[in-house]
């Protein structure tokens, strides 16, 4: 890539775009909320107390800044040198906080009530109910049935949090139609209820909201790659389910000469091999049927098990600003026991996508650096996982 | 071509009566052409057809059930529109769907279908003003009417912007919620309907939560008329045929002829 073509994230325009993709497709009962929402985020961002509050919860609560770690072990093994970013060391174990943190003081400055939720993996919905836990609010979760099963010690800490989990049934009866459900609860009790969605995606202004919350993880890890690089690193990789912690990260090196990368699960690349549609609020790349019905995505992991994805990568990946690579269920288990053996990190199955691409991809990698987005631990995975490798193994 | 939906329904309203818009889902079952002609002859002004999407997120159970029937059972936009065209009724009729039927297909290709397959109208619940135009100026090159919803948290001076773009009716959402029979009328259908009527003369219909009779008269008292979703589409999915939904659709024409407004 020509550093000509180096350029930041903007923020979209008017209507809520990125380049062509975003939007605001929701039923028009729940259009005044969110320009309500719009309205009242850009008065709390520029609100000093607000922000103050914010930065104090991020740091005192949720433990920011999240450390550079580097990867000697795995450094050599790949011939590649290896820094992880580690948002697993955050509260309830991933980035999702930092969204969560950010939503629910500016639903609470707006007089809401209630949050509500979906989640695939739990961490998103854990990081609500932990909000919520200590706002005072109420709070309504949804997750598809089959996430649920595989993710039950989320459900278990979200029900203890004191919040209601409430299944999906519908459809796949994963993320996407936890979303459907949740957009439903929305559009019956939007005057009480904030919805505190987990990505970068829905109607306009939730990308750009999202991004904003997550960008103090990208500006932490520049100024940590500055001093310990002295420059920054030549790639950052994240995984792409809806894109949080991926825009996060990249927020802080749009502007540099890092070459971004996006992972996605080969079952779920909506950028690799969707076409431009419109679900859940807003246009993005979307995996669909040529009559356009959105198809089910197939990922080991229920964070990134979702057949569309935030509006901005889809700009980013059309501007060529980052790319979108895909990895199989396979390497990402490989991954993921790579991580662990190797750094004594046992990595969450999303992040374990991005460490998958590298581990892969470590040939044309060699002697360079690179920054992976660790976006959350690995405790919530490994009952899923004990079952996958002891049927490997036999036993 | 015959008259457009908004003819209709302000002829309806001239003749001092109310409108009953009948919504069915699109290709549930092989009594579809025949259910959209019984539910024409047993007095429904304008039907609406369900084009089935795989993420309607303005449906609550009944009709995502019927939509889950419909699609499994190999369903697509264009075989539904194939059998609309082959039915007989001089009732006009609307297609309701989520935009991304629509997008996916290009707006302008599926203006032009609808309009081929005898479709007056459309509604995209999930397409608001906001968003509207692209496919609105594609429908009126094709003289489809591009039918808009105004809800109950609309504040005052968006309700006339949302009643300039509308076509052939205004659809006021009766209920903070998804499309469902409730126990009862919710306030809101009464407080939506009168707001519109205050502020255009499009015909102005209210939907969503009007299950029974009783209530549509009782919504009709603020409206011109109701659209009746839910109850019919349950009806069609307890089996029984053409007839046993005909048969609700004159229960509702029944009492609204003989209320008095
Ligand atoms: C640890 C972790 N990483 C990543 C994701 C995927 O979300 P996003 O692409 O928005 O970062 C999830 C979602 O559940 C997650 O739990």
């Amino acid at each position: 890539m020509s550093l000509g073509e180096i350029n930041g994230l903007r923020d979209p325009d008017e209507s809520g775009r990125f380049g062509e993709f975003g939007g605001r497709f929701v039923p028009e009962t729940l259009i005044p909320a969110c320009l309500d929402l719009e309205k009242s985020f850009k008065e709390a961002w520029a609100d000093k107390e607000f922000r103050s509050r914010l930065d104090q919860l991020l740091s005192e609560y949720a433990g920011r800044p999240s450390p550079l770690t580097e990867c000697p072990n795995l450094s050599k093994e790949l011939g590649c040198r290896v820094l992880l970013k580690r948002e697993d060391l955050n509260h309830t174990g991933s980035h999702k906080i930092n969204n969560v943190l950010g939503q629910a003081l500016l639903a609470q400055r707006m007089g809401k009530t209630r949050l509500l939720a979906e989640t695939g993996a739990g961490q998103h919905g854990v990081a609500t109910a932990t909000a919520a836990a200590l706002l005072g609010m109420e709070c309504c979760v949804y997750m598809g049935e089959v996430d649920i099963e595989r993710q039950e010690l989320n459900v278990f800490r979200m029900r203890l949090l004191g919040a209601e989990v409430r299944t999906a049934l519908s459809g796949s009866r994963t993320l996407k139609d936890a979303i459907n459900e949740a957009m439903r609860d929305w559009v019956a009790t939007v005057e009480e209820s904030h919805y505190c969605l987990g990505s970068v995606m829905g109607p306009h202004p939730y990308p750009w909201m999202v991004r904003t919350f997550h960008e103090v993880l990208g500006k932490e890890a520049r100024e940590q790659s500055e001093e310990r690089l002295g420059t920054v690193p030549d790639l950052v990789v994240a995984c792409v389910g809806g894109g949080s912690n991926a825009i996060g990260i990249f927020s802080g090196f749009a502007d540099s000469s890092a070459e971004l990368v996006g992972v996605e699960p080969s079952g779920g690349a909506a950028v690799g091999r969707g076409v431009p549609g419109v679900v859940h609020g807003s246009r993005s790349f979307l995996l669909q049927d040529e009559f356009g019905q959105v198809l089910e995505a197939e990922s080991i992991s229920a964070g990134l098990d979702y057949p569309g994805v935030g509006p901005e990568h889809s700009h980013l990946a059309d501007s060529g600003r980052a790319r979108y690579e895909s990895v199989t269920d396979e390497e990402v288990i490989e991954a993921f026991q790579l991580l662990s053996r190797m750094e004594g990190i046992i990595p969450a199955l999303e992040p374990a996508h991005a460490l998958a691409w590298v581990s892969r991809e470590r040939e044309s990698l060699e002697g360079k650096t690179v920054l992976i987005n660790l976006s959350g631990r690995g405790d919530k995975d490994v009952g899923q996982m004990m079952e996958v490798l002891e049927v490997d193994d036999g036993k | 071509m015959s008259q457009t939906i908004e003819e209709t329904l302000l002829a309806k309203r001239e003749s001092g009566k109310k409108s009953l818009v009948v919504y069915l889902t699109g290709g549930l079952d092989e009594h579809f052409e025949a259910t959209v002609e019984e539910v024409s002859a047993s007095g429904a002004d304008v039907i609406e057809i369900g084009i089935p999407f795989s993420d309607p997120v303005m449906d609550g159970p009944t009709i995502q059930r019927a939509n889950d029937m419909a699609l499994t059972s190999g369903a697509t936009p264009v075989s539904i529109l194939d059998r609309v065209k082959q039915v007989e009724s001089p009732t006009p009729l609307a297609v309701m769907t989520y935009y991304n039927i629509a997008a996916s297909m290009g707006v302008e290709r599926f203006a032009s279908l609808l309009a081929r397959s005898r479709v007056s109208g459309c509604i995209l619940p999930d397409l608001p003003l906001e968003e509207v135009e692209p496919w609105a100026n594609a429908a009126d090159e094709e003289e489809v009417e591009t039918i808009l919803l105004a809800a109950p948290t609309a504040p005052d001076e968006r309700l006339p912007i949302i009643c300039e773009r509308s076509r052939g009716f205004i659809y006021g959402v009766g209920l903070l919620g998804v499309t469902g029979v409730r126990q009862e009328l919710a306030s809101s259908a009464i407080e939506i309907s009168t707001r519109l009527k205050k502020v255009t003369n499009l015909p102005v219909l209210v939907g969503v939560g009007i299950g029974t009779p009783d209530q549509a008269v009782e919504a009709s008292r603020a409206s011109d008329g109701v659209v009746v979703g839910s109850a019919v589409v349950e009806r069609m999915l307890e089996g029984g045929g053409p007839e046993r939904v005909g048969a609700l659709v004159k229960e509702f024409r029944t009492a609204l002829d003989e209320a008095t407004f």
